[in-house]
């Protein structure tokens, strides 16, 4: 699609929707939000800014092939589910990191399942760019 | 001790990863996938081991107690199809080393698959409705993936039919989860299991209890839900096919038998029935269907539907013998159908075709191979003392306890009509005279030293997965004892849903009931 205003707004509008993922994918734990929707926000923001400039430049901004992200992201999300494997408790099991807490507040809150959240995160956006990437480039 | 759990399912999860990241060609690729099945093959031995001994094994994902997190549980029944499962996909991967070309490998061939096997685990194992759904859908993507990867124009054609189909099942399943979750308030397998009959609104029970023999159904492929298969199955590489036809439809097999043995229990007689007569229709529309073509993997097709129907009689009749005969049938035409495909693959490359009618002289050219085949051919028609044998012979006393004599005359006329397009093959294929000698077989000569080096490596490759399988088969039949003990207990359980509920719930299922809305 050659049109210089959906060019120039598709940037726009892709750097808002890949904030916008991160802050979805932040507060996924315990508001609705999370790695999946977080993703795929992502991916669809890509979409945009591919749609515009073509597959060839999505390609370019990715600079990794999107199956290997996406596997990647599984990757992650497997060792988030081991690593309370490792400390004798079940496959998945949350295990926390609460940094700064105080008796009243739990200050900053890292866990596995942050990480496993991103696992998911990479996981679909590796997915769906990549097969809107091959969609378009056969056509 | 849940780990064995896990790995059954984190084995081929990470083969798939390690599959695509690790850098190198068509042989890396390859030799990771299946160093990856033979892992999980020794998982899957040492889990049957284990539910063989002590009975049922359960793990809590996240330590989420059951009704509240995903349970993972192995009872007789999945631990053997999760066995299973891992033999096949050990001989295929082994199988697709020389069978599946370079550039198939470079779109994810190994990944995919091995996904596909992460999928048909999970399904096996998993002890929740909703996870169940993710399973399949796991299966379905990878699937959607294998069918139109290489892209030939044929191939794009079956993949839309198999594609289409698939998601109105998914809707249907989907539609399902969500009214049984309304309804009960849980997905938990083993929870569900009375809470529905319980309802004061069993006609709405009814309806769900239907919609989900129609999702399963279109996925284990029963009459008249079928047409998707034999249309999309003849395009693919071989590999692909015999593990789609070994295994796939199989799942949708253990969903009914799992969800109409735990979930709905069949108070009625109306859903038993419904279910023998589809059995029996199926079984015997794939027959007649098989006997009707003349390409060798249309008629391979049309068989894998007419043995879902043997494997749903059990389901039908419900008893432990029927259910017993079922399980059999259904491990045993797993090796068949995977060893068959196999062959077929074999034979469309010696012949160049899979057209009965350009084929030919097979026996004279390659007698060994020749004899495999037949052992596999009268396996599925079930001579004696081959593996199929047991499996029909079990069948047939199910319906003499049952003294459901219509069933037992159907049966046997099945059985009987299974002879025809497999002798068909036999003697068209092997048997009469190569139709043009002036063809392929001449070239054969003409090939340099390293080339013909190369072919007959790779023939040796693709000979020693279905040497396995064969050798596998004939010592069932040989020994079938051990194998008929563990579907006894395997039926006993499926049936008698005690000891699953106990693993699952856990000895406190009293207080948990008292939890819910």
């Amino acid at each position: 699609m050659n049109s210089i205003i959906f060019r120039t707004v598709s940037r726009l509008l892709m750097g808002l929707m890949l904030l916008f993922s991160l802050f979805l994918l932040w507060r996924g734990h315990n508001e609705p939000g999370g790695g999946f929707i977080g993703g795929l926000v992502a991916a669809a923001g890509l979409v945009v800014y591919g749609l515009a400039d073509g597959p060839k430049s999505m390609r370019l901004i990715l600079r990794a092939d999107p199956g290997a992200i996406a596997l990647t992201g599984l990757l992650i999300a497997v060792i988030a589910g081991l690593m309370p494997v490792v400390g004798g408790s079940d496959f998945l099991t949350g295990l926390w990191l609460f940094i700064g807490a105080t008796p009243t507040d739990k200050g900053l809150a890292l866990g596995t399942p942050l990480l496993f959240d991103i696992g998911v995160y990479l996981a679909v956006v590796g997915g769906v760019v990549g097969m809107v990437i091959a969609i378009e480039e056969s056509l | 001790m849940n780990g064995l759990l896990v790995a059954c399912l984190l084995t081929p999860m990470m083969t798939a990863i390690l599959a695509f990241l690790w850098p190198g060609g068509r042989v890396i690729k390859g030799a990771v996938s299946v160093c990856g099945t033979v892992l999980l093959s020794v998982f899957a031995a040492l889990l049957l081991r284990q539910v063989w001994t002590d009975g049922p094994v359960s793990a809590q994902m996240g330590g989420w107690e059951a009704p509240m997190g995903i349970t993972l549980v192995a009872d007789h029944l999945s631990a053997m199809l999760v066995m299973v499962t891992a033999i096949v996909g050990l001989a295929v991967s082994f199988f697709a080393l020389t069978d599946i070309d370079e550039a198939r490998a470079k779109g994810g061939f190994d990944t995919f698959f091995q996904i596909l096997l992460t999928g048909i685990v999970g399904a096996f194992l998993t002890g929740d409705l909703f996870n169940l759904y993710v399973w399949f859908e796991v299966m379905l993507i990878s699937s959607f993936a294998l069918i139109v990867l290489g892209g030939d124009k044929v191939q794009l054609d079956g993949a839309v039919k198999y594609v289409a189909i698939n998601l109105v099942s998914t809707v249907l399943l989907l539609t399902a989860i969500g009214l049984v979750y309304g309804m009960a308030g849980t997905l938990n397998m083993a929870d569900l299991n009375g809470s529905l009959a319980e309802l004061p609104d069993q006609s709405l029970v009814t309806v769900v209890s239907v919609l989900f023999l129609i999702a399963f159904g279109i996925k284990a492929a029963v009459f008249p839900l079928y047409f998707w298969l034999p249309a999309s199955y003849h395009t693919l590489p071989i590999s692909i096919a015999a593990v789609f036809a070994a295994l796939m439809t199989k799942v949708g097999v253990y969903a009914l038998i799992r969800t109409f043995t735990l979930i709905f229990t069949p108070e009625s007689d109306m859903i038993a029935t419904v279910v023998l007569v589809v059995a029996l229709l199926t079984m015997l529309t794939g027959i007649l269907g098989a006997i009707s073509h003349t390409n060798i993997r249309r008629i391979l097709s049309y068989h894998v539907i007419g043995s879902i129907g043997f494997m749903l009689l059990g389901l039908g009749l419900g008893s432990p013998l029927a259910m017993a005969a079922s399980i059999f049938y259904m491990m045993q035409g797993i090796l068949v159908k995977a060893l068959l495909f196999m062959i077929v693959g074999v034979i469309e490359k010696r012949g160049n075709s899979s057209e009965l009618s350009e084929l030919g002289g097979l026996y004279r050219s390659h007698p060994g191979f020749s004899i495999l085949y037949l052992l596999a051919a009268l396996a599925l028609i079930g001579i004696p003392p081959l593996s199929g044998f047991w499996a029909k012979l079990m069948v047939l006393e199910a319906g003499i306890e049952h003294q459901a004599w219509w069933v037992i005359a159907l049966v046997l006329l099945a059985s009987l009509l299974t002879f025809i397009p497999l002798m068909r093959i036999w003697f068209e294929a092997f048997w009469k005279a190569a139709p043009r000698s002036d063809d392929a077989p001449v070239k054969e000569p003409e090939l340099s030293n390293a080339a013909s080096g190369s072919a007959a490596r790779s023939e040796s490759m693709q000979l020693a997965p279905v040497v396995a399988l064969s050798a596998v088969l004939l010592l069932i039949g040989l020994a079938p004892a051990s194998l008929i003990s563990l579907t006894d207990q395997a039926a006993a359980g499926v049936l008698n849903v005690d000891a699953y509920l106990q693993v699952v719930l856990g000895s406190g299922a009293a207080p948990i009931e008292e939890m819910k809305p």
